[in-house]
């Protein structure tokens, strides 16, 4: 049973987004992590990298397979979780305090197009 | 997120579990419901519902590499050619040459078109002159048998396929001699090197090969669905630990053996594969035998060479290779490493950036990396010769 936290959102393509004020923090979720297998390396985009909400923004690959990362947000990219490049198993760990980009937001009302934690654990759990 | 595909892409296989729309095409080995009972992770492969994983890819590739793993592979096919024209048959629609082998001996090649593309890839068993035993691909088994039916008219030859009949086991490793004289009470010790030997156990005759897929030593298992049903769970009895098709690809490719769909196909020849040393030119004749005469004279415009990433971005089925921006070739296979961690692929590259040491990029999603031509061997074989 894959865990899904109450205190952020969730795109269908199995993204999670934490909101602070302008600024939204990215991964992926338990249930992502856990389909995947061991992740063996993540792309990430560069600060100062632009994402748009539905566009991918990098991958994150076990040894058998690359998935696209999808951006639930779009801005400017702000923070990329540098632990990743040498420990891309972090996520396997615990993929909700693993996080993977922080992406200053350029339009707020996007958020409304993602779900909230009871949508995405109906999803999951289909 | 999407689950994208499992690499090679061609494969079929999906991180999807829910595959109710597809289960029903799908064939079922003698070890299916084993397979599910054990937890694994099931995926299409071929036409079959197969294991990609039970414990992980890494660690079984590792049991493999390190101690003893066990694959089903029933779902490879396999044809019986008899009658008095065998020899001069299987001659006729094999690379390779069987002249003057003694019983026992096996032999790698490919069956081509008579434009030098490639039907299949394929073990041939020579029982005797008038016998042979071939082991074909399971995604290509209706293919091959419609071929192997069309040309042998005019041959006195009976072509069976008994791909239905067997089951199929690779215990493979350096532990696997060990375990198939203990476990399975098979005496195998004295059987060399690409050679198999038939017992009888109760009622039938089981095949038992020195053969693999995964640049270990180890053994091959031919017999019936309940006799191979006996061996899975005498091997899992003993703790042996079960391995799906993903560590079978990432072990495979480490030591540069191709996989029919990557690195053969219908348009790619073994000569452009880099295969070349199991084409004999010098037979009297062979399907494929002029066109395959001609590259090898005049030279190939592409071919398969192996490729080492700077970094640690992941090379992939696929991926173009390029060379100051223009498109030069494509990925067919690519990993990290699991045996040696770095960034790897197999790659069909155009001449002349094949050669050894050429500075190529490979372009992995928006970004390209800086590559090394190099021979498509990453890891050494530690075959028992």
């Amino acid at each position: 049973m894959s865990k899904v936290l109450d205190d952020r959102k969730y795109a269908d393509s199995h993204e999670w987004v934490k909101v602070d004020g302008d600024v939204a923090t990215i991964g992926i979720s338990d249930y992502a992590q856990h389909a995947l297998g061991n992740i063996v390396y993540v792309d990430m985009p560069e600060e100062g990298d632009e994402v748009t909400q539905g566009e991918d923004f990098g991958a994150v690959e076990s040894v058998k397979a690359a998935s696209d990362l999808i951006s639930p947000v779009s801005g400017e990219v702000i923070e990329v979780n540098e632990e990743l490049v040498d420990q891309p198993e972090l996520i396997n760990n615990d993929a909700y305090a693993n996080w993977i980009i922080k992406v200053k937001i350029s339009d707020p009302k996007e958020l409304d197009k993602l779900m909230d934690a009871e949508a995405y654990k109906k999803i999951t759990e289909e | 997120m999407f689950f994208t595909k499992f690499e090679p892409s061609n494969l079929e296989i999906t991180y999807h579990r829910d595959t109710t729309l597809m289960e029903e095409n799908l064939t079922k080995t003698c070890l299916h419901s084993r397979h599910v009972a054990q937890g694994a992770l099931m995926s299409p492969f071929g036409g079959f519902d197969m294991p990609i994983q039970y414990a992980g890819i890494t660690e079984e590739h590792n049991a493999v590499r390190n101690n003893v793993g066990v694959f089903d592979v029933s779902h490879m096919g396999e044809v019986r050619i008899s009658g008095p024209d065998a020899y001069k048959y299987v001659s006729h629609i094999f690379v390779n040459d069987v002249t003057g082998a003694p019983d026992g001996q096996i032999f790698y090649g490919m069956m081509c078109y008579e434009n030098g593309g490639t039907v299949d890839d394929l073990l041939v068993y020579k029982v005797n002159d008038n016998e042979y035993f071939l082991v074909i691909n399971a995604s290509n088994i209706k293919k091959d048998v419609d071929w192997i039916m069309k040309n042998a008219e005019g041959y006195d030859v009976k072509v069976e396929n008994l791909s239905d009949y067997y089951g199929e086991v690779a215990v493979q490793g350096p532990k696997a001699e060990e375990v198939v004289e203990k476990v399975l009470a098979l005496d195998v010790k004295d059987i060399p090197f690409y050679n198999f030997k038939t017992f009888t156990v109760g009622d039938e005759e089981i095949i038992v090969s020195r053969t693999g897929y995964t640049g270990e030593d180890g053994f091959e298992i031919y017999g019936s669905h309940s006799y191979t049903q006996s061996v899975w769970d005498k091997l899992m009895e003993a703790g042996v630990q079960p391995c799906g098709l993903g560590c079978r690809d990432t072990l495979r490719f480490e030591v540069g053996l191709p996989l029919y769909g990557d690195e053969l196909a219908e348009d790619i020849s073994p000569i452009e594969a880099s295969l070349s040393m199991f084409v004999k030119l010098d037979k009297p004749e062979f399907i494929g035998k002029e066109a395959l005469a001609k590259q090898k004279a005049e030279g190939v415009t592409r071919r398969i060479v192996g490729l080492e990433l700077d970094g640690n971005a992941i090379p992939r089925h696929g991926y173009p290779v390029e060379v100051e921006g223009q498109k030069v070739g494509e990925v067919t296979t690519g990993y990290r490493s699991i045996s040696t961690g770095k960034s790897v692929a197999m790659a069909m590259i155009d001449k002349p950036y094949d050669k050894l040491g050429t500075k190529v990029e490979v372009r992995i999603r928006k970004k390209t990396f800086p590559a090394t031509v190099v021979k498509k061997r990453f890891y050494e074989k530690n075959y028992k010769k």
